[in-house]
């Protein structure tokens, strides 16, 4: 999956695979084609236009949730916490909003202010008592699902205002019928990709996962670059957290419990290298992909949903080992 | 000693670094003068990479004083030296190995585009790759690519890029933590090479390294470091390549 970029051997074939995307994305871009073609063969439901939007929507939530993870993992992090962070900022858009009658704008506004605060805090112990973000997120995971149930009663918030539900609405083009979250899904996927390829803050990201000391001596302010981008990864769990309201119409203090690892699945397949400073997020989108089209398909097909978990652990165990076996080679 | 010798370039007095229980720097001095190649010898463990930490600004010493032209400068991190025209290559490099040489060379200085877009820090790849390519042929290190990853050289490869790098940029002061070590004859040569036109441009380098030959051939005096000082600073042709070793290893003091 994350095979380096080939070599060039020569000057001729070096510029025709240079106008190539890298290996990077197109071992990724195989495994959706195959996947696609699979259960194609499969059910004959599977290639609707119907179907595909659906697994568009079923895949923004933990799309949104993986372009943090994406950003964490290429400084060489992780993060354990942003199922249950968004869980967390779900409950306090949706219970701000119905119990202290807050415009629904600035109800969001504080959710999104209470996830970043949980990346930002990730982002502090990380960097000032230099403890491993393995341990920190552990630890600010139970802290996000112990405060979400606290606060929350363990009751679910229902009968939202229609303007916190916009995102969760469609617009046809032809027969297919797309939510505006996928659509902001894709934007913020191409934003931040841009940002990553193209400027000088995201070059530095890169910097940092490749070797921190080195990029701040460097003159990259590394642990500045660590803050931020946890705080960051935070802004994104919490506009998860605004498309799971939307597709829901509720806020769930139960949520967020398997998208974490889903997040890390979409990260790895996408070719992404757990060890920092190698990867993409259009990688990501493309591995949150093949984790929506194994879930639907694997549904369509009839098999139950702790054999998707199985399959979905075997995934991430595969794409972690290719990362792994690549990296020894290169 | 040199008698009434000019402003140094870059002087230290007392600097001391302690790691826990070690001491690193126990008050050294340092003197680096303009326009000359000074190279650092010492043992292995005796503080030459801890110094030159110190004057480029990677870490901040416990006590003593830098000046910079007779200025006292207070670095607080690499980036204030850097912003000083003072250029590194460190002992492990400092290279990003998964990113291209082009990248590596402008690592933290990147070409920012021109109008909105720089000032939306945009950066301008093909004029970093154009000047990529400048620096590496006036250095004659032959990589074809220079959008290869570093990680895909050799490492006599890397510690050339290592070295464009700082050459390239400097404005003041050259340093370089032995910059042959991991070099052949040849690619040894061409640094060496490389360092004289880095001072027939006037600036002052400072070079630690372990090869005597080469820093007899190639400096103008010889700071000795042993166990955290600075034991003697003399002028190359003053003494014997003997002597300098029987100093370093306290065989023999002056
Ligand atoms: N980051 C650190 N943490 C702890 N001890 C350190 C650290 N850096 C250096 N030291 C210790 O300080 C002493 C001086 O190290 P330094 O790297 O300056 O030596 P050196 O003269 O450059 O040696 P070499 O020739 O092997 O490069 C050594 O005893 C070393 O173990
Ligand atoms: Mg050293």
């Amino acid at each position: 999956m994350s095979t380096q970029t080939p070599k060039s051997s020569n000057p001729a074939s070096s510029s025709i695979l240079s106008k190539l995307p890298p290996l990077t994305i197109l071992g990724p871009l195989a495994a959706l084609l195959l996947s696609i073609i699979f259960f194609s063969l499969q059910s004959d439901r599977f290639l609707a236009g119907r179907n595909f939007s659906l697994i568009v929507q079923q895949v923004m939530v933990v799309g949104v949730l993986a372009i943090g993870q994406t950003l964490v993992v290429l400084t060489g992090g992780i993060d354990l916490s942003n199922g249950m962070v968004m869980a967390l900022g779900q409950v306090v858009m949706t219970k701000f909003a119905m119990d202290f009658g807050m415009p629904p704008y600035l109800a969001i506004l504080c959710g999104l202010l209470v996830t970043m605060g949980f990346g930002f805090l990730n982002g502090l112990l990380i960097t000032r008592i230099n403890l491993p973000p393995f341990i920190v997120t552990l630890g600010t995971l139970n802290i996000a699902f112990a405060i979400t149930q606290i606060y929350s009663k363990a009751q679910t918030v229902s009968n939202l205002p229609d303007s916190m539900l916009l995102l969760g609405e469609t617009f046809k083009i032809g027969e297919t019928a797309i939510n505006y979250g996928s659509v902001l899904m894709l934007l913020l996927f191409l934003f931040v990709w841009f940002v990553l390829r193209d400027t000088a803050p995201g070059r530095h990201v890169y910097a940092v996962g490749n070797n921190a000391e080195a990029a701040r001596l460097n003159g990259i302010p590394s642990k500045r670059v660590l803050l931020i981008i946890y705080t960051l990864a935070g802004l994104m769990y919490g506009i998860a957290a605004l498309l799971l309201v939307a597709r829901t119409s509720v806020g769930d203090p139960n949520a967020g419990q398997t998208e974490n690892l889903e997040s890390i699945t979409a990260v790895v397949l996408g070719g992404t290298s757990l060890f920092g400073g190698r990867g993409n997020v259009l990688g990501t989108l493309i591995g949150a992909l093949i984790v929506g089209v194994f879930r639907n398909g694997l549904t369509l097909i009839g098999v139950s949903s702790v054999y998707q978990i199985l399959i979905t652990g075997i995934l991430v165990i595969l794409a972690v080992t290719t990362d792994q076996l690549s990296r020894r080679k290169g | 000693m040199t008698t009434s010798s000019p402003t140094p370039v870059l002087a230290a007095r007392g600097l001391t670094k302690r790691y826990g229980q070690v001491t690193a720097l126990d008050g050294a001095d340092f003197e680096l003068l303009p326009g000359e190649i000074l190279a650092v010898i010492g043992d292995n463990g005796a503080g030459k990479s801890t110094l030159i930490k110190a004057l480029s600004g990677a870490l901040v010493p416990d006590s003593g004083e830098i000046k910079l032209d007779g200025k006292a400068v207070h670095f607080k991190s690499p980036s204030d030296a850097r912003k000083a025209g003072i250029e590194t290559v460190y002992q492990d490099l400092a290279v990003a190995p998964a990113m291209t040489i082009a990248e590596n060379l402008f690592l933290g200085r990147e070409i920012k585009r021109g109008g909105l877009l720089g000032k939306l820090h945009v950066i301008n790849k093909k004029q970093m790759l154009d000047e990529a390519v400048k620096y590496m042929q006036e250095l004659k290190i032959g990589i074809r690519s220079m959008k290869q990853a570093v990680e895909t050289l050799s490492g006599g490869q890397r510690q050339g890029v290592a070295v464009a790098r700082s050459a390239a940029f400097a404005k003041h002061v050259v340093i370089l933590d032995e910059p042959t070590a991991a070099l052949g004859v040849k690619e040894s040569g061409m640094v060496l090479d490389l360092i004289r036109r880095v001072r027939d441009r006037g600036l002052p380098v400072i070079l630690i390294s372990h090869n005597m030959p080469h820093v007899f051939e190639i400096s103008d005096r010889i700071h000795i470091q042993r166990l955290g000082r600075r034991a003697a600073l003399v002028n190359t042709k003053d003494i014997t390549m003997p002597d300098a070793v029987a100093i370093m290893t306290g065989a023999k003091t002056i």
